[in-house]
Formats: structure tokens, sequence, C-alpha cells
């Protein structure tokens, strides 16, 4: 820990469905509830779209976490989607912690369209856990480094 | 090569206040791809539209990137935008730098750095974008609706006033569904043949409305706007087309051992038979498992008292094939098993009956002729004891963990009927809670406590069992802190409902989703309950969850609405954002289409060339776009890759990934 120079800031990958937790994260923003700044959002239809593979990439190039949002088990938009997220990421972090890559690095969370206060709270804390591990550079791909 | 345009938006001081919007611009100018970038006050604003529409021209923008609030908000304002300007409108991306950077970051510095990330991100996922059309699909202006119950009725009639063809198709042999078996209506005690069966006759002589009752869905094919379905149409040994309903047949049959399943099998009925004096069509069908004729080959009598020479021994199950633009799930429900609750004695009594017997045993065109007598020695009873929540909330495993919902209003509605009818009986009711929502509901109930007498006793029941004629109802009062026994003369059940069993086969066929209880699950709980998450099938009546008549009507018109606006256009547009495979890389294995939700995916064998004039036929998965609603699980579910989602490709997301984590 000590190694971490002091202008280290983690980075954040959060996959956000379309129907339930992108909209959530824009009603924390109209809520003004802050989350820091290195939580960079990508937008997905929803949480069963994203491939493993989406993450292991983000790892590899540097991100320090990954976490997936989806809605509420049962809200699905698509009915099923977030309950196949939830199986394929539950074998993907078997599998990631097996290479060494800490389980609190990666998390599932649902957020619905109506928790703006819920997901800047999943963001801080995620983001502190993230700023405890610090830097990643178990999967890191340092050819990517510039 | 990509001409991009990036527009970065200031939202008057909502954005501009922290984030350096004149820096973002310039950083985003030098982007790989970028031939414009520009800042402005209000891009959604007119003038700010027309700025984009002028880049676009001037600069030969193959697409753009506005830098705005969130994509829900205005990415459509923007599609319209740009295609105005005549770019294709999926060649718009939207970085979102105000719900998602400058509302909660206050640091100028920081949240200027993260707007041009964003920014970044979004003109990486551009670079791949492809243009992308909407398809269009005719529609087939006919609609099918399954059940013919109140519900369907109601969608059936609602959609041939619109000018629409309908067919109801009904597993029975006549429409009506369970409330024809109804006697009187809560909360106005109107006789429910009396509101139902007119509406019956007016979908008999409607010429929009085809009744095929004594029907089943065979087979769907198709996608919304164009279902294909396949019916089957059981041998009723009766042509519907000669018979007159005179019933002359019904009085010569010696076999009259068959259970009038209308009457809750109280009674019994002829081997051939019209369900009830008012069904639709009116009739006769022929029971094969009592028919003596098609059992042994002897008899024939009501052949050859047929005077219009309608009964044919030979008949057979007919098949025909229908194309329909939509599809209304109305299958409706019945009274759960009460196997698991010996307690109550329902297998072992006469007299412990359901309440849709006592509906029966009360209707004047019932087994009894409207006199209420025990099915056992039918005496009148004295004493009757109703149980609710038999079967209901129970989360036991044995019964439904939901409420049936009308439980509590038909019970109260049986107690006063009761105790009008015959005032010298005791009513007592045991009950966990009462639940009265709805208008004049709670008046209603009160009405039987307060002026009809009826004994509500709040509290379980642990056994009934015979004591002579006698049944002895055991259970506590909560309120009085005692157990009691209630020597009752004849104990009746609400027994909890559950949809219709055939209700999962129509479900699968139709891939339309069902829950752990069998009902059908509605696209949108709050906001869309009339529609299944498959396009093209709706949901009308108990199918979806319990419901009393009122609802279900309402329910049957709001389904018959959506299906009307569906009928009524000639094209359907589709969401371009759709998956699609590559069929050079699918190897057929059919994983894809297990996790489809929609049922868009499909199996085609397709010829490849492989040079040399050599062929091969392999079997690939092929995609209904107007089917696919562009979830994407397929195409992380591909185990070769070939599946993608459009807009949202594996190599759009890939580079927003990497986009971001750029240091």
């Amino acid at each position: 820990m000590q190694e971490i120079n002091e202008k280290y800031e983690p980075l954040i990958v959060a996959f956000c469905c379309n129907w339930c937790s992108y909209a959530g994260a824009d009603l924390a923003g109209s809520s003004r509830l802050s989350y820091p700044a290195n939580v960079k959002i990508i937008r997905v239809p929803c949480s069963c779209r994203v491939n493993p593979m989406f993450i292991l990439k983000a790892f590899q190039r540097g991100a320090d976490g990954v976490i997936l949002c989806g809605c509420h088990p049962g809200d699905c938009h698509y009915t099923t989607g977030n309950y196949y997220a939830r199986r394929r990421m539950t074998m993907l972090f078997d599998m990631l912690d097996y290479l060494g890559i800490e389980r609190e690095r990666t998390r599932v969370e649902w957020v619905s369209a109506a928790e703006g206060n819920r997901f800047a709270a999943v963001m801080n804390d995620f983001a502190a856990k993230i700023n405890e591990l610090g830097e990643n550079k178990r999967l890191e791909d340092l050819r990517c480094k510039n | 090569m990509q001409r991009i345009g990036v527009f970065v938006c200031w939202c008057g001081n909502n954005i501009a206040a922290t984030v350096d919007v004149e820096r973002v611009s310039e950083i985003l100018s030098h982007e790989y791809g970028v031939v414009y970038s520009t800042n402005y006050q209000f891009m959604c604003s007119e003038n700010g539209q027309q700025l984009i529409k002028t880049a676009i021209k001037e600069h030969n923008l193959t697409g753009i990137v506005v830098c705005s609030c969130s994509p829900r908000m205005h990415e459509a304002t923007f599609r319209k935008t740009a295609e105005a300007a005549g770019l294709n409108p999926y060649m718009v991306e939207i970085a979102n730098i105000r719900e998602h950077c400058s509302w909660i970051h206050k640091d100028r510095e920081e949240a200027t750095a993260k707007a041009v990330i964003l920014g970044r991100t979004a003109i990486a996922k551009l670079l791949l974008n492809t243009p992308l059309t909407a398809g269009e699909v005719g529609v087939t202006k006919r609609a099918l609706v399954i059940g013919g119950g109140i519900a369907g009725i109601q969608t059936a009639l609602d959609i041939a006033e619109a000018g629409y063809e309908v067919d109801i198709v009904e597993q029975r042999a006549t429409i009506g569904g369970r409330m024809a078996q109804l006697d009187k209506t809560f909360p106005t005690l109107d006789c429910s043949a009396c509101i139902l069966t007119p509406k019956m006759v007016d979908c008999a002589q409607s010429e929009k409305i085809d009744i095929l009752a004594y029907s089943e869905v065979e087979e769907v094919k198709g996608f919304v706007g164009n279902f294909t379905v396949k019916i089957r149409r059981k041998a009723r040994y009766v042509d519907e087309t000669k018979c007159t309903g005179c019933g002359a047949c019904m009085n010569a049959c010696p076999s009259k051992k068959g259970l009038n399943e209308f009457n809750m099998n109280l009674n019994t009925r002829p081997a051939i038979y019209i369900p009830f004096a008012q069904a639709i069509p009116n009739v006769a069908v022929i029971d094969p498992e009592q028919c003596l004729k098609l059992k042994t080959g002897k008899c024939g009598l009501c052949q050859r008292k047929c005077e219009v020479g309608a009964i044919d021994y030979t008949m057979q199950d007919t098949f025909i094939e229908r194309n329909y633009g939509a599809i209304v799930v109305a299958t409706g429900f019945r009274i759960s098993d009460l196997k698991y609750f010996n307690e109550y004695g329902y297998a072992d009594n006469k007299d412990v009956i359901t309440s849709l017997e006592l509906e029966r045993l009360m209707n004047a065109a019932g087994p009894t002729g409207g006199t209420l007598l025990r099915p056992s020695d039918k005496k009148h009873p004295k004493v009757i004891t109703f149980i609710q929540c038999v079967g209901s909330r129970d989360i036991s495993g044995c019964g439904k963990p939901y409420c049936s919902k009308i439980c509590c209003m038909y019970t109260a509605k049986h107690a006063m009927l009761i105790r009008e009818k015959y005032p010298d009986t005791e009513v007592h009711v045991f009950y966990i809670d009462i639940r009265t929502p709805g208008k004049n509901y709670d008046e209603f109930y009160r009405r039987a406590v307060e002026q009809y007498g009826v004994d509500y006793i709040k509290g379980m029941v642990g056994k009934v069992y015979a004591n002579g004629d006698k049944l002895m109802v055991q259970g506590s009062d909560l309120l009085n802190n005692e157990q009691i026994t209630i020597e009752s003369d004849l104990v009746v059940l609400a027994a909890a409902i559950e949809p219709e069993p055939s209700v999962r086969r129509i479900a699968t066929m139709l891939s339309a989703s069902i829950d752990t209880n069998n009902f059908l699950t509605e696209a949108h709980a709050k906001l869309r309950p009339v529609e299944s998450p498959t396009a093209g099938v709706y949901l009308s009546g108990m199918c979806q969850g319990p419901k009393d008549i009122p609802e279900t009507v309402s329910q049957a018109s709001a389904c018959a609405a959506k299906v009307i606006g569906l009928l009524a256009k000639d094209k359907l547009k589709s969401n371009p954002c759709v998956s699609h495979s590559d069929e050079m890389m699918c190897n057929g294995c059919g994983t894809c289409a297990n996790v489809c939700p929609y049922g868009a995916i499909t199996y085609i064998d397709k010829e490849f060339r492989l040079g040399g004039g050599k062929t091969e036929t392999r079997r690939v998965a092929s995609v209904n776009e107007a089917v696919c609603q562009g979830c994407g699980a397929c195409t992380v579910a591909c185990p070769s890759g070939a599946m993608d989602l459009k807009g949202f490709a594996n190599k759009q997301i890939m580079a927003e990934v990497e986009s971001i984590c750029k240091r």
C-alpha cells in the first residue's frame, strides 16, 4: 500500500442497463448526489449484454474495479436478462478469484430507476473499497500503458 | 473514414458552470476522426439543432457526438435532427456530461477531465457505428382471442366494434366461461346470466366475430403482426351447421351417467348434451367417454331422433390454419385442487363444498332449481359455515402464496343471499382478514354484517369432521381468544383460484413468460399491464392475475384498445438495434435460441459455396428482427461469437472500455 503514489486515482468502469440502472444514475445526477469522478458509466441495453470479455478487457487495460448494475430481480425490462447476468458473473467472479483478482474489485448491484440515492451510495461504497485495495496490477497488460 | 462532428452543450449553466465546455470542445477537436467541434448554450433548442444541421451539411459529417444531457432525455431529439440533415439517425452518439458529470462533481478540473473522457468514449463508439434502418413488416388485420369467458368475450366485442375481424377459440363446447356458472354478482347482486348472455349473443351475431368453440390452439408460428395459428377443432360428433339445439337427442340418450361439468359435477347429464340452456353456439356435443354408440357401436338413438340429421359418429378432429396480427390470451381460471387440505374434509364429506359449487346450488338453472339443499340428503341446511382463504395466502407450499382477491366479496354475497332467502339459517364466516377495496365493496360487506346479521369470526379453522349428519367445524376465535366448535349442516370453502392449467402450454407456444404461480407476466407491472413482454401478445382477465368481473372487463377493454392500436397500423417499424448472426461463424448449436426470452431465433438450413463448385448445407441461427427486442442475451451466450447486437456491438463496447481505461 505504501508504494501507491499520492496521485493514484482508481479507475472504475460501471456497466449500467438502459432501463433501470442508467436511469438510476440519471436520477442520482438530477438529485445532485455526488460520487467519485473516476466512476465512468457505459450504457448497455440490459445487464445480460455484458460479456465477461468486456470485464476482462477492462482489467487488462488497467481498470481497478468493474461494477455491473441491472434491474432488480423480477423487474428486468427483458424479463430474464438480469438472471442471465447474475449467473454469468458468478462464474466470472469465481474465475477472477482463481486468477488472484480480489473479489471486491468486481460487483453486481441491482439499482432501479427510482433509486438515485442507492446508485450514488453504491458507487461511493465501491469506490472507497477500490481505493483501499489500491492499484490493480494482476491482469494489467503493461503493453497497454502509454 | 468517418467525418465526425462534436457538439458540446452548455445547458445554460447546468453544464457550463462545472465543465469548461470551451476546453472540452477544443480537446475533442483533436481526436481521431473529428473534423468539426463546437459548443453552444442550448443544443436542443431550435437554434442549437439548426447549428447541428448546418454543420452536418457544411462539413459533410458522417456522424455526430453530442455532449449534453442523458440520452434518455434527448437522444431521440438529436436523432431526428441528424435525420433532417440527411444523416442516418443511428450515426448519433450522446456523451452524458450533465447527469453523469456536471451535476455530481463540484471540482471544475475534475469534471472537465471526466467530460473529455466521456466525449472521447462516445467518439470511440461512433467510429464503429454503422447506419441502421428500421425494418418494416405488414400487419394481418385479424385478432385471435384464446378463451371465451367474459374477458375473451369483452375483448372480442370491442375489437369487432372497431371493425376488425376476431376469432374466439374456446376449449369447451360453449363460450361464457366461469361467469356463466355464477348465480348473482357482487356488489349489485344482479343475475350473472342476465348480464352475460346478451354479450354472448352479441358475439354470435357479430359479423366480425367467428366463434371456434370446442377447439384448441395447436401451434403458433410467426411474430407480431404476422402470426400463423393452427387450431384443432375437436370432434363434436354433431354438425354445428345443422344442429338447431332442439334437445331431442338429449331426451333420447339412454346413457345419463356423465357428470355435469357445468354444474360442478353435482348432477349428471346425458352423453349427448348442450352444456346449458343459453350456450353459444347452441349446439349439442357428444361425450365420447359416455356415448354407447362410440364405445360399443350399439345404440344410435340420438341419430334416429335428430330431425335435421346433424349427428355424425364418424366425425374426426380437424385442423384449420389462420393468420392473425395479434393474439389475446384470456384463458381464465379454475378452482385449485384441495388435495393438500384434508383438514377441511372436502374429499370425505359431500356437504363440504366449494363456493363455485354453492353458486350452482343457488342458481335457478342449477341441479336443485335454485333451492339450497345439502348435496348428501337434500335437506335444507340450517347452519352454514364459510371458511375463507382455503389455500390462498398460504406460504406452507400446499396452497397459493397470493390472495385470490374475489373470495371476501363472494363469501359476503353468498352469506347475504342465504340470509335473505332463508332468514332462519345461521351463517358463520371464518376469516383471516377481510379485503374489500373497490367501489361499493366495503359498504356491501358491512351490509352483510350489520343488516343481514352474518356472524364473522376472525380466526382459522383447524379441522372439519363429521358427527352423525352434522359437520363439526373446529376453529379459533382470535378476537375472543377462545377455541370454538360450530355444529354445521353445510361447510363452504372459499378455495384459492389458479390459472387454467392449459395456459402453460399456450404460454410456451407464444413464448409469453409465466410466473411461478402460472399467471402470465405483463410487459410492465404498472405501465403495460395488458401486454405480454412478447410483442403482439396481449393478456386479458384472470390469466394475468386474480380479478373480479369489473376489473376483468376493464382489462379486457384495455386489451382490445391495444390490439386495435396494433391492427390500425399498416406497417410496423421495428427497432433496428437487434441481434444478428454471422452465418459464416454460426455453427447452429442452439445456445442462443435457449436464452432468447422472445423466441426470436430460429434455425434455417443454408447453403454455402465452398468454391470449386462445391456447396455445403449447414444449420445456422436466423434472428427475426421484428420479434427481437435487442436485449443482447444471445450475444454473450453464443460460444462462437457469431451473435452480435446492432448499435451495441461487441466491438463498440470494447472500444468504449478501452477509451475509458486509457490513462
